[in-house]
């Protein structure tokens, strides 16, 4: 290996890290959440920490400690976490379009760490996606979440109420922020996030899907029919060339 | 073992397969044009799913959630780096929630 590779691989890996300490901000006062509501769940210490180390899904981490309140049988709190987090694989097969090849076992390693938010942010970066800069990224994120599943346990809500309520807009935040700068100048973009978050609205307002299959269905119903339009449009524009 | 761990292997293990599965059975790039069209779309997609109605849940008073949300779209719509989006938003939220 020679010496720029080895400079470029750290340099991703800083950009990966930078990328993820957004994202581990934005975990805090989730995991916090998490670990106080465990806790009153009657989970052990141990247990908490490894749901999260674990799982690593906190909007099926917050449902199964609701399930294990109402003493849900634990199958049908598996099945949930599988229908919740299956929108994962949507993110992966799009990730997987744009990461550099690598070994199959590190894409098996990085995986584990894709998350709605991790996925955004590698998702909207201009360059293909090294590994470095995965391994960055998902690291970052992920110690947050495990680190503060354990403080939410141990010291619960020190947090002052005000600032609790402020810190519950950072992950939409980081979603907008993501979101606006590929947006401007670009109408498909534009397109493409009002009509999924037009179906989204449709789908939960009504409750026709549960929270899982919404995002995923949403998302590929919108992407499809933008895609064809776009498409469509494209063969066009080469016909009459 | 107590039960609860091996639910929790159970939940991470449901939790893995989707998120690795892509990775290991496909070849990026080798879909067909329309797929690989409709893949670049999901990103942008999913962020507008993520983001509403999500967002509308985060405080029961409306004005609160729009204010959060136009001091992020604010913020990155004159070009802030994302962490000055997600700071800025939670400062200014946590101090018009310490005022009133």
């Amino acid at each position: 290996m020679n010496g720029t590779m080895v400079q470029n691989q750290s340099s991703q890996l800083k950009l990966g890290i930078q990328g993820g300490l957004t994202i581990a901000i934005g975990y805090m006062p989730i995991a916090i959440t998490y670990g106080f509501i465990a806790k009153s769940t009657e989970l052990s210490l141990l247990e908490t920490v490894l749901m999260s180390a674990f799982v690593y899904a906190g909007a099926s981490q917050y449902m199964a400690l609701d399930m294990i309140a109402r003493s849900v049988g634990m199958i049908e709190i598996v099945i949930t976490t599988f229908i919740v987090n299956i929108r994962h694989f949507l993110m992966s097969a799009s990730l997987n379009e744009k990461t550099e090849k690598v070994a199959r076992w590190k894409k098996a390693l990085y995986a584990f760490g894709i998350t709605d938010e991790t996925f955004s942010v590698a998702a909207v970066q201009k360059d293909k996606l090294s590994a470095s800069y995965m391994f960055g990224l998902n690291i970052t994120a992920y110690s947050s979440w495990v680190f503060f599943s354990a403080v939410g346990f141990l010291i619960g809500e020190i947090l002052p109420e005000f600032f609790q309520e402020g810190m519950s807009v950072a992950l939409y935040a980081m979603f907008i922020g993501l979101l606006v700068p590929s947006m401007k100048g670009n109408r498909k973009v534009v397109i493409l996030a009002t009509i999924a978050a037009v179906f989204h609205s449709f789908f939960s307002f009504l409750h026709l899907l549960s929270t899982g299959w919404a995002i995923v269905v949403s998302t590929l119903l919108s992407a499809c029919l933008v895609e064809l339009v776009y498409y469509k449009k494209e063969e066009e524009g080469k016909e009459s060339e | 073992m107590s039960n609860v761990i091996w639910m929790i292997i159970g939940m991470g293990l449901v939790t893995y397969i989707p998120r690795m599965l892509p990775f290991v059975a496909f070849e990026g790039g080798r879909f067909p044009p329309f797929l690989q069209g409709v893949l670049k779309n999901v990103p942008y997609a999913i962020l507008g799913a993520l983001i509403f109605p999500g967002i509308l849940f985060i405080h029961d008073e409306l004005w609160f959630v729009l204010l959060g949300a136009l001091i992020a779209f604010g913020l990155s719509y004159i070009g802030a780096n994302v962490i000055i989006v997600v700071i800025g938003a939670i400062l200014c939220l946590s101090f018009v929630s310490f005022l009133f």
